[in-house]
């Protein structure tokens, strides 16, 4: 039964809830340039209550409420920077979908070229030790085995 | 009746292919004839039963049985046939009943098409894949039966997720499924072969094809999925880098990597262990998918059934079978190594280096999707991994495999001469710089990306047509045109798959620097321009769909006072689901797509109107069909056939020990 009744009223608050567009109309900065830097900001803030989702792209009614937090603060002179951190104080790191480098976060920063580096390592002299046996090959001989043999032949 | 059979078969199959599993593995231990060939029998039987469960699932959907609980939460009697029957898919049990409806099906595929495999090969692979049929169907059995009843059935059930109600969406989890599942044949071949203790030329043929099958059914998953997106969820975005696309992107990775090591081992008898391992891995991958889209432990859009005691089962599948084979493979894989030979330039180097980008930016991609789980778990650290680190992190390896793409395509086996392959691409190279030149200068303040994609994708292209060229040989025009029309079918694979890569670089180059957004608040009957087209906002009408309402709006769209398309976007609310979607008005072209979305009614009695010119928005999927299609033709190719056939011959000469 209670549980009826919870479907019953989340069910009629989806349907009040009639889907909005992302960036709202009325929401767009009369300044070309300010909105410009407000869409690109946008693009990297998460929606808190969304699955993955930018404020910029997100229908949700705190997506709003950052997008036009995000406007108040460039409105108000904040450089990019300085609006984020703001953001971030008040929402913590869990709303950068773009993460910092700062502390462990490095590492994910730098696992793409350091495995690269190791993986280019390994394949680099798998690709030796393939060629330093090419040269073993009926057909050639390294410098050396040439000079070893010459030696041999000589006995 | 027909859901209790339905769930009774499910039981006799999980039997099946526990005998599926033991017999002939013990059978090729000890060269038991009888034993082996239980394997064979024991797939279509597994395929029979695990079919009949489905078809009686199917059965309970289409006629809306709603004394099961799986209907009830996931159709209803308004919705229509294609729905019901997608339906079936469209949640955790029956997705898990389908997935392993395709693991009986290939694993019956590797039965009745192996006849040419080595005998104790064959009831290896059938073991093998036997054992994954286990575990899943022991997961579905224990934590997930789809066939629950419930005591008192309700009078109608509750939908289908609004947003699965697509035809795009219908098709899209059955081919993913087809291609993660796929990739467990080469996963079986590759620990039979681990347990044989022997790869060679051969085992890299038999491979080949069911990876190249898996993959191409992966591509047309991934990019039927992505074109959903696009046209389904209203902004026109085609790839958001969320968990559970990650988790199909990563197996496509790997499967890419191992199709071209895979053709290697069959040329040349190298990079075998190397190979084994991304056969172990590309399943493992999927397998890591499943648990993503499974568990609910990173939280995306798609995430289903958020469970955790399924997320432990399938945590316990997944470290049974990577555990194993990857113990396996420390044990045995040392006794792989390899005849062929080669230089450091060379077509073999060129595989290596593409290998080793596929592989690192597929692990790239991995950490990224798990760091926000790391994070938490090791420094208590809340954070996100979004769309701009993937861009930033995955997007370099991809330039430097166009890059590098034209020349090693051409490179000549074993050893290879630098200055000749590359004198032959300079027109490419030539074409390719002065279109990227062509699009700087015609842009004007935009960002790079757009003539640097142009300019990648035609390299990319462009080199292909030049390999299929230098493929004829030397001689008159005409003979060689007569030459290349020759060619075996894997040549034309492998210039239609590279040809559909380079043009899906450009296109998602070109979508990304060069979309234009429009919103705005306009009235009925108000026109604006978008790039040159006249939009007019004609109409907005409440309308009856069969189980929704919608409010959809006409809008006339024109060129210099030429017509060029009315679209209709919508927006419908689903009552029975309580949820909204938005339908765009797309008007498709060659050349551009015009996007249109219809949003609130103002308090002026205006309408929000969102809309986007999308430049070459088709062309991202068209190189995703021509990558597949480039699969396609390769799996033609008739030295799969012709060898077979042989090889058939020269087993039977082998007397049974």
């Amino acid at each position: 039964m209670i549980y009826r009744m919870i479907r019953a009223i989340t069910l009629s608050l989806t349907l009040v809830a009639t889907p909005v567009l992302a960036v709202q109309p009325n929401e767009v900065l009369s300044d070309p340039v300010l909105e410009a830097r407000a869409r690109t900001l946008s693009k990297d803030l998460r929606c808190l209550v969304c699955r993955n989702e930018n404020i910029d792209d997100s229908n949700a009614d705190l997506a709003r409420d950052l997008r036009l937090l995000v406007r108040e603060r460039l409105v108000a002179g904040d450089s990019d920077d300085a609006a984020i951190a703001y953001i971030v104080d008040r929402y913590g790191e869990y709303v950068l979908l773009n993460p910092t480098s700062k502390g462990a976060n490095l590492l994910l920063w730098i696992a793409g070229p350091l495995m690269l580096i190791l993986g280019g390592a390994i394949a680099g002299t798998y690709v030796r030790r393939r060629r330093g046996l090419a040269e073993v090959g009926p057909n050639e001989l390294s410098q050396d085995e040439e000079k070893r043999l010459a030696e041999i032949l000589k006995d | 009746m027909i859901v209790e059979l339905g769930h009774f078969v499910l039981i006799l199959a999980l039997f099946v292919a526990t005998i599926q599993t033991v017999m002939p593995l013990v059978g090729a231990h000890y060269r038991w004839t009888g034993w082996m060939a239980v394997g064979e029998a024991a797939a279509s039987v597994q395929l029979l039963l695990v079919a009949t469960s489905f078809a009686a699932l199917t059965y309970a959907f289409v006629t809306s049985d709603f004394s099961v609980a799986l209907v009830v939460n996931n159709s209803h009697t308004l919705k229509p046939m294609l729905y019901k029957v997608a339906g079936v898919w469209g949640n955790h049990e029956g997705s898990l009943l389908l997935w392993s409806l395709i693991l009986a099906a290939f694993g019956a595929s590797v039965a009745w098409f192996g006849s040419n495999l080595p005998p104790t090969l064959r009831a290896r692979v059938l073991a093998v894949q036997g054992s994954i049929g286990v575990a899943f169907l022991l997961f579905m059995l224990l934590t997930s039966n789809p066939f629950l009843r419930l005591a008192v059935p309700p009078f109608n059930g509750q939908d289908l997720n609004p947003l699965l109600q697509d035809p795009g969406l219908a098709f899209h989890p059955p081919f993913l499924y087809l291609g993660y599942v796929g990739l467990s044949v080469s996963f079986s071949f590759a620990v039979a072969a681990l347990i044989e203790g022997r790869v060679d030329a051969a085992w890299g043929r038999w491979v080949r094809p069911w990876t190249l099958a898996a993959w191409v059914f992966l591509t047309i998953g991934i990019a039927l999925g992505s074109w959903w997106a696009y046209y389904e969820l209203g902004w026109g975005g085609f790839w958001f880098w969320d968990p559970v696309e990650n988790a199909s992107f990563m197996p496509w990775l790997i499967a890419a990597a191992l199709l071209h090591s895979a053709i290697v081992v069959e040329k040349r008898e190298a990079l075998k262990a190397w190979t084994i391992l991304l056969a172990i891995l590309a399943f493992g991958f999927s397998l890591i998918g499943t648990f993503i889209v499974r568990s609910g432990v990173i939280t995306s859009v798609h995430a289903f059934a958020n469970d955790p005691e399924r997320g432990v089962f399938i945590l316990l599948i997944l470290g049974f079978f990577m555990g194993g084979a990857l113990l396996l493979f420390a044990f045995r894989a040392g006794a792989m190594e390899a005849k062929g030979l080669f230089a450091p330039v060379s077509r073999e180097s060129a595989l290596v280096v593409n290998n080793l980008l596929l592989s690192v930016s597929c692990m790239v991609v991995f950490v990224g999707t798990i760091w926000p789980l790391v994070a938490e778990l090791l420094w208590d650290r809340k954070l996100s991994v979004g769309e701009p680190f993937f861009n930033a992190a995955f997007t370099p390896f991809m330039v430097v495999l166009a890059l590098l793409l034209p020349l090693g395509a051409i490179l000549s086996w074993k050893r290879a001469l630098i200055g000749r392959p590359f004198r032959a691409l300079i027109p490419a190279l030539v074409l390719a710089v002065s279109l990227c030149l062509l699009a700087f200068a015609m842009q004007t303040g935009q960002s790079a990306l757009g003539p640097i994609g142009l300019g990648l994708g035609a390299w990319v292209v462009f080199g292909a047509v030049i390999d299929l060229w230098l493929r004829s040989g030397r001689g008159a025009m005409a003979e060689r045109m007569g030459r290349i029309l020759r060619l075996p079918r894997a040549d034309w694979g492998k210039f239609t798959a590279h040809t559909g890569f380079g043009v899906t670089v450009f296109a998602v180059a070109a979508m990304m620097a060069w979309q234009v957004e429009d919103i705005r608040t306009m009235r009925v009957g108000e026109s604006y321009d978008l790039k040159g087209y006249t939009v007019t906002l004609t109409s907005v009408d409440k309308e009856t769909g069969p189980n929704y309402f919608t409010t959809m709006a006409r809008m006339d769209i024109s060129h210099n006072g030429a017509f060029v398309a009315t679209v209709y976007p919508e927006k419908r609310i689903y009552p029975v689901a309580g949820m909204p979607t938005t339908e765009a008005g797309i008007d498709y072209g060659f050349t551009r797509d015009l996007y249109m979305v219809i949003g609130d009614a103002q308090d002026d009695g205006s309408w929000a109107v969102r809309s986007y010119f999308k430049p070459f928005a088709n062309w991202i999927w068209g190189g995703c069909m021509l990558m597949a299609l480039g699969g396609l033709i390769s799996l033609a190719d008739r030295r799969y056939r012709v060898a077979a056939g042989a090889r058939a011959r020269a087993v039977k000469a082998v007397p049974a020990e």
